[in-house]
């Protein structure tokens, strides 16, 4: 029992954080200290810490590397515009058409999760890894191609052009192919990224710590133990990776459903990459530092704007360095001793 | 098709052992929870194993010996259906186990312990051990999620449950030691404690002694005869250690180049001089040969 | 369809020839080295500033361009990888995509993101096959696959560089027991894979004649599933897989869609990869219980 409520106390860290930084950012933001393009953040931010923890899910309890996670990201962002832009006047209440579009949004993820966790699961290691990135790319080609429009007599579908959906005249293109979404209307606020952070901090916390959560693991830890203790593997393996695509589908929505265009384009490798960067800069496994990195990796290329052209290869030369740093004994050894001195020095 | 199965049955038919027990004045009649025949598993034109037979009644300790290479690990590879076999059949409890996999194995009542120790290295002892009650356990995703009182409720037995398991070895103060960290005896300890938690009827011990000294040896001794009273369980353990073969086992079975040499009881085998031959070759006919159990010491 | 087919071969040439140092990299260093489409992308801008201002010929900027894309090769291995010896593959990962985002921005500040128009190098005539036309640079190219093909086999397989490549690959640990230099056998893995890279940058570029910092980012992407879809670590492997993947792709522009090409050249790798979850020339995993 002692356990337990130590389990309750790190999860209660992070419920607890997320509200101080709520509290802090909207402190900020009505002191009008924040900038407006670090305003317009603030939701992508919440975004992109649900993504980190959606995959912290898969690459840190799962044990599996998944390159393709925006993906999934895609899939719920294009399914919540449709359900926004559908629902329009049938649910004119904002709030409450962002709720469906998000728990739409979901919901598609995690079928697409589901049909491609079949095949992806029965491979290993760097196998594993590339399928997810080429299922990742296969759905940015697909969206690439997608035209999508709403009339009165309900969707239209195409996958070679506009015109062909046969829209009746007033009826609206919600996607356009290449060129995304468009007009869409902003109803993602701050406080509903908070409180989806705050649910996908839920599920995956009591999660990990209930007996599912432990199956999960201990695959992770030696799979050929787990099917000798009767754990069906590809069970627990595809419930972490449809949970994780399904977040990732509802951060998809929240994060398109703040911009008034969202491209395909926009949810490619390097935008699997970057939420992967969140997740090992973080820890893997650990949520809170997932929290805290997607946060500091969004905002500080936008601090580091005034170094304008060189941010990017700021950025780059500090992750180097910080993976360096925090896998190379030697080095982690030698910057330790550079802070002791300095404390010695001032104790002195 | 059918012919050729007909013409092959007739075979085994012919080549059959005429009991499954190994000693059988002692387990004449009782049934038999694990029972294997003719088993073989072939690696490309390798034969690894070839032709096992055994019978396993409740209650009865079963030693695997054999020189290294023999196969044994291979056996409890088959047993657990880590390997499928390419002859033969299994039975688990006078069942069939065709084209059952090692989770369901496992649910079917076969347990093991592995030879190089398979922890759940980043896990603590405890949730090593309810990984093992994990099948006890029936509370789904959703509730675990939700924190229902089914969850509570059966996380509260599955933790009871756990120490009263890790109290067999005295473990329950390590309990929330991640398990990568314990030392070598007693992770090889926690194993034998999460594959009993799985509720076995039969547990197979690969090389349980391995790495322990004269006195914690003769402690797992005790032991495993404990577990076995305690339980009710069939166990067959393979071991290196004679001195610990000889002292807990009712039957022995002896395997060399994949095949059943010898079955029969420690004193048996102690003096079958094929059993000698095998373990130090052909016309050594030294002073050592009355007394196999010397070569225990070799894997101190 | 001669023409499709050959061009689709060119093409495949090409990613063949990134994936062999994709493939040697993976078998020896274990990682993925995601940065290994940059180094394509610098081999392709060395070539075009030799010749545009330096005035080098065609024969010395391929040489000039392999010569910087080694040094560089060994320089990143030395400083961004080598630190990691050891390092979970994951850190790894993340490293190789550092350097990969380095390598981008770099070229970007230098030669900013404003498409180069690639000179032709090979300044040869069309050539007539059979009732179709195909451009002297699809031919130039399958010629050099081939050769460096060659070249690699033979190495691997005779010289003593190769064969200690060959034992690093097979056991880091024993190789190292054996007296082999493994710090160094690595390095010449990453030279030799980086100066692939190059002449795959030039003859890339030569095909299609745009320059941009992310020119290498696509090719390499595919060029990793080349390696894969062959089987990953294997050298006929990665060539076989390079050439199918061009060849698909080539077809499925031609006769499917151009915008879903890329999203058939990854089903097929999937399908692959169920099929025979190693790749078509891969070894089998066996894990020891």
């Amino acid at each position: 029992m002692k356990k337990l409520s130590k389990h309750s106390i790190k999860g209660f860290i992070n419920y607890g954080l997320v509200i101080v930084l709520y509290i802090i950012f909207q402190i900020l933001a009505s002191a009008k200290v924040l900038t407006n393009s670090l305003q317009g953040l603030l939701v992508p931010i919440c975004a992109y810490v649900v993504m980190a923890l959606a995959l912290n899910l898969v690459v840190g309890f799962s044990g599996e590397l998944s390159l393709g996670h925006a993906g999934f990201m895609s899939v719920g962002a294009f399914t919540g515009v449709i359900i926004a832009s559908s629902l329009k006047n049938l649910v004119p209440f904002g709030p409450a058409r962002l709720i469906l579009a998000i728990a739409g949004g979901a919901v598609l993820a995690a079928i697409a999760g589901v049909l491609i966790g079949v095949p992806v699961l029965r491979l290993r290691g760097d196998y594993l890894a590339i399928v997810t990135l080429a299922f990742g790319e296969i759905i940015k080609n697909i969206m690439n191609c997608m035209y999508i429009g709403v009339d009165s007599r309900g969707l239209h579908f195409s996958i070679t052009d506009e015109a062909s959906m046969g829209l009746e005249p007033g009826g609206t293109t919600i996607i356009n192919g290449p060129m995304g979404a468009l007009g869409i209307t902003k109803i993602s606020s701050f406080l509903a990224g908070i409180i989806l952070i705050v649910i996908t901090l839920f599920i995956i916390q009591n999660l990990v710590n209930s007996r599912a959560g432990r199956a999960i693991a201990g695959i992770r830890d030696n799979r050929i133990a787990a099917e000798a203790c009767g754990i069906p593997v590809t069970k627990y393996k595809m419930m972490a990776f449809v949970t994780s695509s399904a977040l990732a589908g509802a951060a998809g929505a929240l994060y398109a459903l703040n911009y008034s265009t969202v491209v395909p384009k926009k949810f490619d490798f390097n935008t699997s990459i970057l939420i992967l960067v969140f997740v090992v800069l973080g820890g893997i496994g650990n949520l809170t530092g997932s929290i805290i990195a997607a946060i500091i990796l969004t905002v500080l290329p936008e601090v580091l704007r005034q170094f304008q052209d060189y941010r990017m290869l700021v950025y780059a030369i500090v992750l180097i360095l910080v993976m360096i740093i925090t896998n190379n004994e030697k080095a982690s050894a030698f910057i330790k001793g550079l802070f002791s001195k300095k404390a010695k020095k001032e104790a002195a | 098709m059918t012919e050729i199965k007909a013409k092959k049955k007739q075979e085994v038919k012919l080549v059959s052992v005429p009991s499954p027990y190994i000693v059988p004045e002692r387990n004449a009649g009782e049934p038999l929870v694990l029972e294997a025949t003719h088993l073989g598993i072939d690696f490309g034109g390798l034969t690894a194993v070839d032709d096992f037979n055994l019978g396993m009644s409740k209650n009865e300790i079963t030693g695997l010996i054999g020189p290294n290479g023999a196969g044994k690990t291979t056996v409890f590879n088959l047993l657990t259906k880590v390997y499928q076999q390419t002859r033969g059949t299994i039975f688990l409890g006078g069942k069939d186990t065709i084209g059952m996999s090692t989770t369901q194995m496992n649910r079917a009542g076969i347990a093991r312990t592995f030879q190089n120790i398979r922890l759940f290295d980043s896990l603590s002892v405890e949730d090593n051990v309810k990984i093992g009650l994990h099948n006890s356990i029936d509370y789904g995703m959703w509730q675990g999620v939700f924190r229902t009182p089914a969850y509570r409720k059966q996380e509260k037995q599955a933790h009871e449950k756990a120490m009263e398991l890790l109290s067999i070895f005295d473990m329950q103060d390590e309990a929330n030691v991640p398990a990568g960290s314990l030392p070598y005896g007693a992770q090889r300890r926690l194993e034998i404690v999460r594959a009993l938690a799985t509720e076995p009827k039969v547990l197979l011990l690969d090389e349980p002694a391995a790495g322990m000294n004269p006195s914690e040896t003769s402690e797992l001794m005790d032991t495993i005869s404990k577990i076995r009273d305690d339980f009710g369980i069939a166990i067959l353990l393979i071991e290196h250690d004679m001195n610990l073969v000889m002292g807990i086992c009712e039957g022995i079975v002896v395997l060399n180049f994949g095949r059943i040499i010898a079955k029969g009881t420690p004193s048996e085998i102690q003096n079958n001089p094929v059993v000698v031959e095998a373990y130090l070759g052909k016309n050594k006919e030294n002073k050592e040969e009355k007394n196999p159990g010397k070569k225990g010491g070799k894997n101190r | 369809m001669v023409s499709y087919l050959i061009n689709g071969i060119s093409l495949g040439a090409v990613y063949a020839i990134i994936a062999l140092g994709y493939t040697m990299v993976y078998g020896i260093a274990k990682m993925l080295n995601f940065a290994h489409g940059d180094v394509i992308m610098v081999g392709g801008y060395m070539a075009y500033c030799s010749t545009s201002y330096m005035g080098f010929g065609p024969l010395t900027s391929v040489l000039f361009s392999m010569l910087v894309c080694t040094i560089l090769g060994i320089v990143v291995e030395k400083l961004a990888y080598k630190p990691l010896r050891g390092a979970s593959s994951l850190a790894v990962l993340i490293t190789a995509i550092g350097v990969s985002y380095f390598l981008q921005n770099a070229a970007l500040l230098i030669w900013s993101s404003n498409p180069k128009a690639f000179p032709n190098l090979f300044d040869l005539p069309q050539v007539q096959v059979g009732d179709s036309v195909v451009t002297s640079v699809a031919l130039v190219t399958i010629a050099s696959c081939i050769v460096i093909m060659l070249a690699l086999t033979f190495f691997t397989e005779k010289t003593k560089m190769g064969k200690a490549m060959r034992a690093v690959s097979e056991d880091r640990g024993a190789a190292a027991l054996m007296g082999i230099n493994v710090n160094s056998t690595i390095s010449v893995t990453f030279a030799i894979g980086s100066g692939l890279a190059a002449v795959a940058g030039v003859l890339l570029c030569s095909a299609y004649p745009t320059l941009m910092p992310t020119t290498g980012a696509m090719p390499g992407i595919k060029a990793f599933t080349a390696a894969v879809f062959g089987g990953i670590g294997s050298i006929p492997g990665a060539m076989l897989g390079g050439i199918l993947l061009g060849v698909i792709e080539i077809f499925a522009k031609a006769y499917v869609s151009t915008q879903l090409s890329d999203a058939i050249v990854f089903a097929v790798l999937i399908v692959v990869l169920i099929v025979k979850p190693t790749g078509l020339l891969g070894r089998k995993l066996t894990e020891k219980v």
